[in-house]
């Protein structure tokens, strides 16, 4: 580090100083001064870009969530334009095979697909994703973000429909999976009504038949109360006791429903 | 219930600043501002900020200021608008402001504003939310906030927000809870919370406990100590904290201790950090935990100091 602290108070640029970056950078890849001067050089050196995101790949593989890194290699995809799409969207999904939920590789994505494009098989990859594993949030991220920006798909009213069963068929799977619940809300972009008097979601998710009404009175336990004659209110009191982390929010959530006619 | 082992952790906090040859500290060379930060910070919470050398610590924060007004990570390291941030709130825990070239620092982070109201790490131009964030607390604790456009940068951070109410790095990024923290503190700081949708955000992060009582940053991972903060700091901002265990959250803390050596982990019987030491001794700050200063949930800093720099004179 005394030879790296040397060289850049020279602000030597030579293929010597890339070298001690790239020393440096293996010892410390957080030590963002180094990634800095490393620029420097590499423009200095007029250096093969390419090469360059090969040396990035290799830190990756053991420092995925290292800031430094992917601004750097934001930095070169930007100086090699849309040649280097397609090589940057599959490193970023063996990255993603390796951790899906990793914050800086989807970000990197996003980041890609605005600035250079390669929207046209997003949607198929966040389908594949979710086969995967429906509970992923970063897919059901990733899907909103294509529906809504892609150039492809003619904008999120075109898709709405076909969006809008996907989810239904998410809740029908698996009732307790978060993201299709909240993907449909923001499929309707909080417009409640129109959300609520979508057939497809109403016949579905807002008609309890009666096999989920016998569900319900079974978790109530208590021989003391009874349980409310209105649905709403009855799955706020279980709720209360069975999610006691959330009590608060249970009882709230009770206050705020309509009065039963 | 455990509790909260002060004077071990009064203890590992000075013993870091004292060993700059060990391996933590060289790896965390880059980033000692941080560190100091967050090492700071957690003292004067204990009550215990005189352990360590008042002068010597401004002197070598000054030291890391450059030409533009920015501060960098430690000496011999470039600014960046994170360690600004950070020296500036070091200095202000040690009610030293008045050695600050105001201006200098303020026109430094308003040049890091970018068109569309987003804010830039540094000369590199990485955006990210974090840095709004840091870019609105450090001039609202210098009092030159309108040095930049908050309109633009109020709007910049509202395009962030998603669908399920919370706010990811840039526009059509994952809700995070980091992120999320920046965010409503950033908003909260401008006088901009009537945007958030409270009640929506409430329950995504009231979400983030789980059975173990600790808080996590997205559905479906782990709890994590430094969540404690970020996602309690913002339940309370948007005043909506009741809707989560507090109790359990103490005691999940608390469980993160190394009672031998000091310090906070991440989780139960992990490596202990500066880090997560700042963020769960913070926690239960905001957790009314008993002997603790109280701490500004918008700008992580003790109640004292905030009123310090807004009320006294």
């Amino acid at each position: 580090m005394d030879y790296f602290r040397a060289i850049y108070k020279a602000d030597e640029r030579s293929p010597r100083a890339l070298r001690l970056t790239r020393r440096a950078i293996h010892l410390n890849p957080g030590n963002y001064t180094v990634w800095h001067f490393r620029r420097l050089v590499l423009e200095a050196l007029n250096t093969d870009l390419d090469e360059e995101l090969d040396f990035i790949q290799r830190i990756a593989n053991s420092n995925s969530k290292n800031y430094q890194l992917w601004h750097h290699r934001r930095w070169v995809i930007e100086r090699l334009g849309s040649n280097a799409r397609a090589k940057e969207l599959h490193l970023i999904k063996s990255i993603l095979s390796l951790d899906v939920k990793n914050y800086h590789a989807w970000s990197h994505r996003q980041w890609v697909l605005q600035a250079l494009g390669g929207w046209e098989d997003e949607l198929d990859y966040c389908q594949q994703l979710l086969e995967q594993d429906i509970f992923n949030n970063s897919a059901w991220n990733q899907r909103y973000f294509v529906v809504t920006r892609s150039p492809f798909l003619g904008g999120l009213i075109a898709v709405r429909a076909s969006e809008v069963r996907y989810s239904v068929e998410a809740i029908v799977a698996n009732p307790n999976n978060e993201c299709p619940w909240r993907y449909l809300r923001g499929l309707y972009k909080d417009d409640i009504e129109s959300l609520v008097n979508d057939r497809e979601i109403s016949s579905v998710c807002l008609k309890p038949s009666q096999e989920f009404r016998d569900a319900v009175v079974a978790l109530w336990t208590s021989d003391t109360h009874p349980l409310d004659a209105d649905l709403a209110t009855a799955i706020c009191d279980i709720l209360e006791h069975v999610d006691s982390l959330r009590a608060s929010y249970w009882i709230w959530r009770k206050n705020k429903l309509p009065i039963a006619a | 219930m455990g509790e909260l082992a002060v004077d071990k952790h009064v203890q590992y906090i000075v013993s870091i600043d004292k060993k700059k040859d060990s391996f933590e500290s060289v790896v965390m060379d880059h980033l000692r501002m941080n560190g100091a930060y967050w090492g700071l910070t957690t003292l004067d919470l204990l009550g215990k900020l005189d352990s360590i050398n008042a002068g010597e610590v401004v002197s070598w924060t000054m030291e890391c200021q450059h030409e533009s007004g920015g501060f960098s990570g430690n000496i011999g390291h470039d600014p960046h608008i994170l360690y600004t941030l950070s020296a500036v709130q070091v200095l202000a825990l040690f009610n030293k402001l008045d050695v600050l070239d105001i201006d200098k620092v303020a026109t430094y982070i308003a040049g890091l504003q970018n068109e569309e109201g987003s804010f830039s790490g540094d000369m590199w131009g990485e955006v990210d939310t974090r840095f709004s964030y840091i870019a609105i607390c450090c001039l609202s604790i210098l009092r030159c906030l309108d040095k930049i456009n908050v309109e633009k940068a109020v709007g910049y951070i509202l395009s962030c927000k998603n669908l399920d109410g919370g706010f990811g790095c840039t526009p059509g990024g994952e809700s995070h809870a980091g992120q999320i923290f920046c965010c409503v503190g950033a908003l909260a700081i401008t006088g901009s919370l009537h945007h958030v949708d409270k009640d929506l955000l409430g329950w995504w992060l009231c979400e983030r406990q789980v059975k173990s009582g600790g808080l996590n940053g997205r559905p479906e991972k782990l709890p994590d100590v430094c969540y404690s903060w970020w996602v309690l700091s913002s339940l309370i901002m948007i005043d909506r904290v009741h809707w989560i265990d507090k109790e359990k959250l103490v005691k999940f803390i608390l469980d993160c201790q190394d009672l031998e050596n000091g310090g906070i982990s991440d989780r139960p019987d992990d490596a202990v950090d500066v880090f997560h030491t700042y963020f769960g001794v913070a926690g239960l700050s905001l957790l009314e935990y008993p002997g603790l200063k109280a701490v500004d949930p918008a700008y992580a800093l003790p109640v004292d100091v905030i009123n310090r720099i807004f009320f006294g004179r």
